[in-house]
């Protein structure tokens, strides 16, 4: 699939956003994060710059933004709608829960439930973006049962890398804890990605091109002519293969420095805390962040979609 | 609304493709580009039509593919493909604003130009590839079964089949109604044991193909008749004497 430069930013940095203000939820509910008036300030424009400017740049690569408002509409059948429909609610108990932070001092008592609605808002949203990828059966690269939980994982370890860089900066006595907790969804989101491979890796396709022309009961069915001499969207959209050409290398590399290298720093930060633990706190992000862009692209980059069996490949 | 219709007409129009007739000739992709381009989906948009890099929008394409079976022995089978209209229809389902949909009174399945936002997310749904954007509409395009044509009272009744079927110069592409078993098309799918395209998938496509007829063997193959050369004793007298004079 062609990886598109605005639905990677999208599904990245609202994935972080969401993860931040869930985490900010569910710690403010356990009264874990002090209603400090500047971390309030900070958490949430963090958060909701970085969703905000993905759901923008969803929208950019859509042939017509300006009737975006039209997918709130068939959430029944489609986990597009539901996505925009949940995006949308989002923004309320986010919203309110801000208030009550940043405004009115209070992230304890009826402030603390907003959090947690603002929580489960959120990981909903970015259960819904992965849906929507996950509900496609025909790029059996996305069907994949470790689709959902590798989004969740990876939003939600985005997420607590921020919170963890705020804490750091406010000298908050969670930062031991709240580290040895990044270090666990590093580990965490990281094995899941690998199992995620190893499945897309290992799973049988399910089509072939005899079944995509019938014409198995005849013999082995390649393609020798295509239809044009030129190429064509569906070859534009599905066909791209270059991935998979460098999918095993841009794979470490994406572990290397996007996983193993910010979960070494943030442990040893953990063994001098100080300096060193703040240094390893502000590294994580721009590491983590290069490792989510080349994970993202492979996502779409290596997937394989059906239609390919009609232009050339065997198996899909 | 893009749910399915919750309670369809037995009517499912469709097509019905010969791939035993084919013979790749493209003839149907063209008429359907020259009716479509102006049509319900229209234009059909062709980018760089001239230029070195030429693309654009079509509906019907066709592929060809060889077939090889075990003993070496292939065979060539034209392929045309356009949208299904399949019951059910994955690209109606994921499409968020409704513009994509299946008629209630056909199962004709189309997108609705005004509504559709270019999310793209319906051609990513269709295992068939029968999707195709139109960058500079913005707007997603699909096979209409030539839904313009085929209700068409202006039109000579004959005509009222859509623009792949009624150019066809070989008779392999057939128009009607599948959901009736004694319909024509649904005869012809019986009788040649017509199949759906990648079952596995689920979409349950109204469009049917019929398979290419087994080879025959070479020996009841029909030859023409060899130029034997005549036997030299049955010629006349002067043919008789220039033979025998000359192979000396």
């Amino acid at each position: 699939m062609h990886p598109a430069r605005s639905v990677i930013f999208f599904t990245t940095a609202s994935g972080a956003g969401y993860g931040l203000i869930a985490w900010f939820g569910v710690l403010a509910a356990l009264g874990l994060l002090p209603a400090d008036r500047w971390l309030g300030v900070a958490g949430f424009a963090v958060g909701l710059v970085l969703v905000v400017l993905g759901l923008l740049s969803s929208t950019y690569h859509l042939g017509h933004p300006e009737r975006a408002w039209r997918a709130l509409s068939q959430w029944r059948s489609s986990w597009l709608s539901r996505e925009g429909v949940a995006a949308v609610l989002t923004f309320l108990p986010v919203g309110l829960f801000a208030i009550y932070w940043v405004i009115l001092g209070s992230n304890s008592g009826f402030a603390a439930v907003l959090g947690l609605l603002a929580s489960l808002a959120c990981v909903v949203t970015v259960a819904c973006t992965a849906m929507i990828y996950a509900s496609l059966k025909t790029i059996r690269a996305w069907t994949c049962a470790w689709t959902l939980p590798v989004y969740l994982l990876l939003s939600a370890l985005s997420g607590a890398v921020l919170v963890n860089l705020l804490v750091q900066l406010w000298g908050l006595p969670l930062q031991g804890d709240l580290a040895w907790a990044v270090t666990a969804l590093f580990v965490a989101a990281g094995a899941a990605k690998l199992l995620y491979w190893r499945d897309i890796d290992r799973g049988q396709s399910v089509s072939s091109a005899e079944s995509a022309t019938g014409l198995g009961g005849l013999g082995r069915v390649h393609l020798l002519e295509a239809p044009h001499s030129e190429s064509n969207y569906l070859m534009q959209e599905m066909g791209f293969k270059i991935a998979r050409k460098h999918a095993a290398k841009l794979r470490r590399l994406a572990l290397l420095i996007g996983f193993l290298a910010p979960l070494l720093l943030t442990a040893l930060g953990q063994a001098a805390p100080g300096i060193l633990s703040l240094v390893a706190a502000i590294a994580s992000v721009p590491l983590l962040g290069f490792g989510l862009a080349v994970e993202r692209w492979l996502f779409f980059a290596e997937a394989k979609h059906v239609v390919s069996l009609y232009y050339g490949e065997s198996r899909a | 609304m893009t749910s399915l219709p919750r309670d369809p007409s037995p009517v499912k129009l469709g097509l019905v493709i010969d791939l035993d007739i084919c013979v790749g000739c493209h003839a149907c992709a063209v008429n359907c580009k020259e009716w479509n381009t102006s049509g319900h989906s229209a234009p059909l948009t062709d980018s760089d039509p001239y230029g070195a890099d030429p693309t654009g929008v079509w509906f019907n394409r066709i592929h060809t593919f060889e077939v090889v079976k075990e003993d070496g022995d292939s065979r060539t089978v034209h392929f045309p493909k356009s949208c299904l209209h399949c019951e059910d229809a994955p690209c109606v389902t994921v499409c968020p604003t409704g513009a994509s949909y299946k008629r209630e009174e056909d199962g004709i399945v189309l997108v609705n130009a005004e509504a559709c936002i270019g999310c793209k997310l319906c051609s990513w749904a269709c295992p068939y590839g029968a999707r195709e954007y139109d960058e500079d509409a913005g707007v997603m395009k699909k096979c209409t079964l030539c839904v313009d044509k085929i209700y068409n009272e202006n039109l000579d009744p004959r005509s009222r089949v859509p623009a792949c079927v009624s150019t066809c110069p070989a008779g392999a592409r057939h128009f009607g109604d599948l959901g009736d078993p004694q319909s024509e098309v649904s005869l012809l799918v019986a009788a040649r044991e017509g199949y759906e395209l990648m079952p596995e998938q689920g979409c349950r496509p109204v469009n049917r193909y019929l398979p290419p007829r087994p080879k025959r063997a070479a020996q009841e193959s029909p030859v023409a008749p060899q130029l034997v050369p005549e036997a030299a004793d049955s010629a006349g007298l002067l043919a008789r004497w220039v033979d025998r004079a000359l192979s000396r």
